[in-house]
């Protein structure tokens, strides 16, 4: 039983997808956040998918660097919330437009 | 037994009185302030009287011109090379102890002068920069470092004039001089690129040696540099069309009158042109016109001197006058007698100015002579040196002035029809001077006391050192006599050319002038002295001439009205309002207004939305994406095609 290539990558493409949907409609940031999350890991996906095609390691090392990356932005990304939470008491994205001039 | 001159440490010294004073000067107490700013100077004189004795005397004769360079050139560019070369010869000597021994002097009677002056060490670091140039000025082997110590006495004048500078008029009266000098200035500067056009080179001895190797060359181009340096010469040396400055440095304090604007600085121009005789040689226009222009400052600024109720714009206007007198002998190139009339021109007027300082000393500042009068019996000692230096300008023997006028006015007599003329006006002059000179002494010294609240007294010790000095040189400076001036000066300056004395020619005209000077003075002892109402009855019969002299022949008038304000209007209205206003800032304010109004555009934009940046990435991206896609399918593919057409038909072929 072969998948095709290309479920793989439509997969990736509707979840990439999702999380741009998701990034830009939510109002909650832990919801924008984990739409980031959605979209870095629907990336890893097409990396692998093309790692497994043409026998290369080299995507597959790129997914362990996103993943790294994706673990110390989760850490400081939610440290960033829980500040501005207790800070402004508020997690709406709108509400948080404190650099506009 | 050759020792070494030192000549560099002449300039020097002071130049380290300068700094230390400048730098120092606020923080150290006044006696050390006095010793530095007093005592380099000396040492300065002491190694000009050494090089002087080296030089004359006791067997050990260095021979003259004695010049020494630095190691190191200035300027090298090409085949042109400059050196900071400074030579002694026998005119930088008679300059030298000029400038540093009346220059010592007027720093001794500073220190009474100045004595309570906030700016002291100020006043002692500026002096001693002036020190510095003009013994560079003198010393000079090329014309670049002339120019070099040219500049630099200008600068000094400047800061001297404009000493007291919280007061409006001493400070405009520098600004006056430092441009009216600018102008002069930039005519000698000409004059340097036409030498250095014209010869190669701008030392001294080369330029005398290239036209000494050209016998037959006169006039031309040598009459067009020689003119340029007499710009710069009547702008350093105050006289016609360029003296406007010189009345309005009476501003500076009275010592700087003396030193600076009456014994040295502005014999520059005497200086210079002597210096550079060789040109002046060769060109009859320009001495011509070197002795018209002196002749006529002589008697203008005389005239003008008559009419001063300034103690000290007379003596200025009388500087003017006897500078006239020197250009006029430089003019008839009788070039010793220009010298030997700045030596004793530099003894009296020295001596008058700083006489005039004491009066102006005790009298609390005032120096309008109508308010003096009567300071004969108390200020003694000021009275009889004053005296000594009114014989001495006016001419009278055995005074210093008499000799040296006299042997102007013979080298003007012995030059043909026009020397005549010159002649004459000399004399006119030497009676107006005694007229103005006797004025001063008689409005000064005599008569009553016209100033009730102010109670004169002698000046210090300190300042009465240095008059009864110069009043001795102002008797006795003169009786080198200008046969042995011209003597000795006969290798830089070429032999007195003056026929053998014929008959008692050159004592009737001695004769003459004496005869004049005692008319001039037998006139102002008439209308100062014994019928005073007399001037002004004289004032109101002949109203328009009196007017005129007494505004200066509206000279300050005409230049403003000529010069000034159109090139204030020019700079008011086409460089501030059109270039200025318009387009300097017109461009700045288009650049700004852009950068505000893109700002105010792009400002938008940055919402402050989080999802909004989201939003446009979002677009970026699918924009680069469709992008990607189309360069791939569309244009890639065109391109494919048009390359393989091409590829087709070169086979084809």
């Amino acid at each position: 039983m072969d998948v095709p290539l290309s479920w793989y990558l439509l997969l990736s493409a509707a979840l990439f997808s999702l999380g741009v949907i998701g990034f830009l409609i939510k109002r909650n940031l832990i919801t924008v956040f984990m739409s980031i999350e959605l979209m870095l890991n629907a990336v890893n996906l097409s990396f692998v998918t093309f790692a497994h095609q043409w026998h290369a390691v080299r995507g597959q090392i790129f997914v362990f660097f996103v993943m790294t990356v994706a673990a110390a932005e989760a850490a400081v990304g939610l440290a960033i919330i829980i500040a501005i939470f207790r800070a402004r008491n508020t997690l709406a994205v709108d509400r948080i437009d404190l650099m506009k001039l | 037994m050759n020792a070494p001159l030192h000549l560099w440490l002449i300039p020097l010294l002071p130049f380290a009185g300068f700094l230390l004073n400048g730098i120092l000067g606020r923080r150290l107490p006044k006696v050390l302030t006095t010793a530095i700013g007093l005592l380099l100077p000396l040492a300065s004189f002491g190694l000009v009287l050494n090089a002087a004795r080296s030089i004359t005397g006791f067997g050990s004769s260095v021979p003259l011109p004695a010049a020494e360079s630095f190691p190191f050139s200035w300027i090298s560019v090409g085949t042109l090379h400059i050196d900071f070369n400074l030579v002694l010869d026998q005119l930088s000597l008679v300059m030298l102890l000029i400038i540093t021994g009346v220059g010592f002097l007027i720093h001794v009677y500073s220190v009474g002068y100045m004595h309570d002056d906030a700016g002291y060490a100020r006043y002692f670091s500026y002096l001693n920069l002036f020190l510095f140039f003009m013994t560079t000025l003198v010393l000079a082997g090329n014309v670049l470092l002339m120019f070099v110590g040219w500049e630099g006495v200008g600068l000094a004048s400047y800061l001297l004039i404009g000493f007291w500078f919280e007061k409006t008029s001493a400070a405009d009266a520098g600004k006056k001089a430092f441009i009216a000098n600018r102008i002069g200035d930039f005519g000698f500067l000409i004059g340097i690129f036409l030498l250095l056009g014209n010869f190669g080179t701008l030392t001294f001895s080369d330029i005398a040696a290239k036209l000494a190797a050209m016998p037959g060359w006169t006039g031309g181009i040598l009459t067009a540099i020689c003119l340029c340096l007499l710009v710069g010469a009547t702008g350093k040396s105050a006289q016609l069309p360029l003296y406007v400055w010189l009345p309005d440095a009476m501003e500076g304090p009275t010592p700087v009158s003396a030193l600076i604007h009456a014994a040295t600085m502005v014999t520059a121009g005497v200086y210079m042109i002597s210096r550079t005789h060789f040109l002046f040689d060769r060109s009859p226009y320009a001495l011509g016109a070197v002795a018209i222009v002196g002749a006529a400052t002589a008697f203008f600024a005389a005239t003008m001197g008559l009419m001063q109720n300034d103690i000290k714009r007379v003596l200025a206007y009388s500087t003017m006058s006897q500078l006239g007198y020197m250009f006029l002998a430089c003019g008839v190139a009788a070039y010793s007698a220009a010298i030997f009339h700045l030596m004793t021109h530099a003894f009296f007027k020295a001596l008058l100015f700083l006489a005039a300082g004491s009066v102006i000393h005790a009298m609390g500042g005032e120096q309008d002579m109508r308010k003096m009068g009567g300071l004969r019996k108390k200020l003694p000692v000021t009275f009889w040196t004053m005296t000594a230096a009114v014989f001495a300008i006016s001419g009278f023997f055995p005074f210093a002035g008499f000799f040296s006028k006299d042997a102007i006015l013979y080298a003007a007599f012995l030059q043909g029809t026009g020397g005549k003329i010159l002649w004459f006006v000399g004399l006119v002059t030497a009676l107006l001077t005694a007229i103005y000179m006797f004025r001063l002494w008689y409005m000064t010294f005599f008569g009553e006391t016209r100033s009730h609240d102010v109670h004169p007294h002698e000046a210090p010790l300190s300042m009465l050192i240095p008059l009864v000095i110069l009043g001795a040189l102002a008797v006795c400076g003169g009786w080198i006599g200008i046969e042995r001036i011209s003597d000795y000066l006969a290798p830089v300056t070429g032999p007195r050319n003056a026929p053998p004395v014929t008959g008692h020619l050159e004592l009737w005209l001695s004769i003459l002038a004496v005869a004049v000077a005692a008319e001039g003075w037998l006139i102002a002892d008439k209308y100062y002295r014994r019928k005073p109402e007399r001037p002004a009855q004289l004032a109101a019969a002949l109203p328009g001439t009196y007017d005129l002299i007494a505004n200066k022949y509206y000279v300050d008038e005409l230049y403003g009205a000529i010069f000034v304000k159109p090139l204030l209007a020019f700079s008011r209205y086409i460089l501030g309002w059109v270039v200025d206003t318009g387009i300097l800032g017109g461009a700045a304010w288009l650049l700004g207004g852009t950068a505000t109004l893109g700002g105010a555009v792009l400002q938008r934009w940055q919402s402050g939305n989080l999802r909004s940046y989201a939003a446009w990435l979002a677009l970026g991206a699918a924009a680069l994406l469709i992008a990607a896609v189309a360069v791939h399918s569309g244009w890639a593919l065109s391109f494919q095609s048009v390359s393989s057409h091409f590829t087709l038909k070169a086979a084809g072929h």
